[in-house]
């Protein structure tokens, strides 16, 4: 067995039109994950019962249900309850946004916890409201401590995109399908991709450690 | 007129009653010190002044205005936007300081002004360097407090509280978290405010403190007021058998 | 218009269903004996003093914490039995995937575990005249996996959920059987809400059972490693 990677390189248009969906998924599910987790979040931090009980009962459905069957849902079963369709996209960013935010929830709940009673002292002292103290004190400070789970969570997030391939959203694993099946190279073409996942992940991987090590540090 | 008064004040922790019915007036002017041992209910009382903690019972009047309204015989009910005000016209310093560790010294001093007050930065800037200057750090303004001694910091705190234009001060064991050599550095701002007649209640363990600089000193024992008068009464003369404990047992701080 | 759910197409298919879950859990029970085996020795390795152990093993996690798990079932399903000229069934190129795949996050687990035991355990083994693998067999390990406990449960819940990728490659799991039944019936609505409910369920039981055992630690003051 050879490698020849000649033909992987042929469809170098392919692999771009791949690489610019996963990264157009990326950016959505990344922005709609980490905001709708915020929310999810402080409805977990909350003390009224119609905030917190929602806020919960989200994060433990959809930490505790695999994210491909939350797209597939989506992709097959939601439209039936709907008067138009659901475009692959839109399924796979469904499933993996609201999955995301499920995740980060707990990450910015955390965050939140960790911060100092005191702190919510002093900002209430002053005559602080809750959302003023949340704003300007308690959640600049709990962003750094959060920021190496959530870059962590961004990385996931990536890597996820590939389960777009499951409803033939054009993306980097989808493309490395097609060309895997127009030039039966299969080893080039999945090779291929697996390298151009490592290219995009590696330096975040990397990032993150930094991020860990400095927070550890500054602790 | 009372600045301040206190009428039933009454705090339980789930069925921990910490404060019983207790009653104060506090004038324009005065000094309050209040004593007492761990788990008297010192801190809480201080607490529920400003609202930190609600009070289970009783009745908080601020220049004559009764705070929050009867919702039933005995219990009464707040709306944030008074309580916010309450806490803008009383200032409070904690033990632990409670400095914002993600701004520097003035950016705290700022931050009331800013946020609550909502006044222009350039102004809050001014206004934030003239406290820092009066708690003598007008060269730390920009230092982080994580630059900063406990001394330093607990000046910043005071600073902060000042910037507000309190009518009144609530200092919560601010030297307790200390080291012995920078407790007087702390103290010091604290008597120069004494001294321009600033109205405030103060929880300490510094009895000599206490003696020369309140005009009042209240001792608490089991969440009530257990005696109230002059220094020279309840620390040189004190009337009660629990009183005389306690201030033999704090013979370290001496007068 | 609204929408008349219809739920008696499903329960028809109720043993196909039953099948795929069982599937499912063959696939995360497999993989989850070879991930841990072989995430321990990767673990040692990575701990190793030699470069050329430490390395090596070092890449593999790396690797296979960093690329997508659908990726790597691809290539081990597509590339490699091309590659060395076997014949590779769907069940094994998915427990060769997840085994490897979850050996790497495991490996981490493991190495946390034991640098989180103090330097003066391996002191005392060795002062009494234990070798370095007699120390971590008898000392370290058992002091370190108690730590680990609620790590390695949090990652098998990730390795159940990840299996649900075999359906890509069309090995009859949980999911699978759920997209042929949507299929054959014309009941996607219904198949896919039960087949949810079903991964929640035991998913959900899973995790009450890890979170339970995280609180015993915690409550006995046992420190626990991420």
């Amino acid at each position: 067995m050879k490698w020849d990677f000649t033909s992987v390189f042929a469809n170098t248009d392919a692999l771009l039109a791949g690489a610019a969906g996963t990264l157009r998924i990326f950016a959505i599910c990344l922005v709609l994950g980490l905001s709708l987790g915020l929310v999810v979040g402080l409805g977990r931090y909350a003390r009224t019962w119609w905030f917190y009980l929602p806020a919960t009962a989200f994060v433990e459905f959809f930490r505790n249900t695999p994210v491909l069957v939350q797209i597939l849902w989506f992709y097959f079963a939601l439209p039936m309850l709907l008067p138009f369709e659901i475009s692959p996209l839109m399924a796979a960013s469904l499933g993996i946004s609201l999955n995301s935010a499920a995740f980060s929830a707990e990450i910015y709940r955390a965050g939140i916890q960790s911060i100092d009673r005191g702190q919510w002292d002093g900002a209430r002292a002053l005559g602080m409201r809750w959302a003023q103290a949340m704003r300007r004190i308690v959640l600049p400070q709990a962003i750094k401590r959060m920021l190496p789970a959530l870059t962590n969570r961004a990385i996931e997030i990536f890597k996820m995109t590939t389960l777009a391939s499951a409803v033939a959203y054009v993306e980097l694993l989808q493309q490395g399908k097609l060309i895997a099946s127009l030039n039966y190279n299969p080893i080039e073409a999945y090779t291929a991709v697996a390298v151009i996942f490592l290219v995009f992940l590696w330096p975040l991987v990397q990032f993150t450690y930094v991020l860990e090590r400095r927070l550890k540090r500054d602790e | 007129m009372s600045l301040l008064r206190v009428t039933g004040l009454t705090k339980r922790f789930g069925t921990n009653e910490v404060l019983r019915s207790i009653d104060l007036e506090v004038r324009q002017g005065e000094r309050i010190a209040i004593l007492g041992a761990s788990g008297s209910g010192k801190s809480s009382l201080l607490r529920c002044l400003n609202f930190m903690e609600l009070p289970t019972a009783g009745v908080i009047e601020l220049d004559g205005q009764p705070l929050g309204r009867e919702r039933r015989p005995g219990e009464r009910i707040y709306r944030e936007s008074e309580l916010t005000q309450v806490r803008q016209r009383i200032g409070m310093v904690f033990q632990q300081f409670n400095l914002f560790p993600h701004m520097t010294a003035v950016g705290n001093v700022m931050e009331g002004l800013r946020t609550v007050r909502r006044m222009p930065k350039p102004a809050a800037r001014i206004r934030a360097e003239a406290e820092l200057k009066r708690v003598g750090l007008g060269d730390k303004a920009d230092a982080y407090p994580a630059h900063l001694s406990g001394g330093q910091k607990q000046r910043v705190a005071i600073a902060r509280a000042l910037a507000m234009d309190p009518e009144m001060l609530l200092f919560d064991e601010p030297t307790s978290a200390l080291d012995p050599e920078l407790v007087g550095e702390v103290l010091g701002v604290i008597r120069n405010l004494a001294d321009e007649g600033r109205t405030m209640l103060l929880v300490t363990h510094e009895l000599g403190f206490a003696y020369h600089v309140a005009t009042r000193v209240i001792f608490l024992a089991d969440g009530t007021i257990h005696e109230s008068g002059t220094p020279d009464e309840v620390l040189k003369n004190p009337r009660q058998e629990r009183t005389r404990a306690f201030l033999a047992s704090h013979k370290q701080y001496s007068l | 218009m609204a929408y008349q759910w219809d739920f008696t197409p499903v329960l028809a298919n109720a043993p196909l269903l039953a099948q795929g879950l069982l599937n499912t859990l063959k696939v995360t029970g497999t993989s989850l004996v070879f991930g841990l085996a072989l995430g321990l020795a990767l673990a040692l390795l990575r701990l190793s003093s030699r470069r050329t152990f430490a390395w090596p093993a070092g890449l593999v996690i790396e690797v296979f914490r960093t690329t997508p798990p659908l990726v790597q079932l691809f290539w081990f399903f597509f590339a490699l039995p091309l590659l060395v000229g076997i014949e590779m069934t769907a069940f094994m190129a998915a427990v060769v995937t997840f085994s490897i795949q979850s050996a790497a996050f495991f490996a981490e687990v493991f190495r946390g575990g034991i640098v989180s035991i103090e330097r003066g355990q391996w002191d005392g083994a060795r002062a009494i005249g234990m070798n370095h693998g007699q120390a971590l067999r008898r000392i370290v390990l058992p002091q370190a996996v108690k730590r680990m406990i609620p790590a390695f449960m949090e990652r098998a819940i990730e390795l159940m959920k990840t299996t649900t990728l075999v359906a890509t490659i069309s090995y009859a799991d949980l999911l699978f059987a759920a997209n042929e039944i949507a299929q054959k019936t014309f009941r996607p609505l219904e198949t896919f809400t039960v087949a949810a409910l079903i991964y929640f369920v035991v998913i959900f039981a899973f995790s009450l059972v890890a979170r339970q055992f995280e609180r015993r630690l915690a409550v006995s003051g046992e420190s626990t490693v991420r």
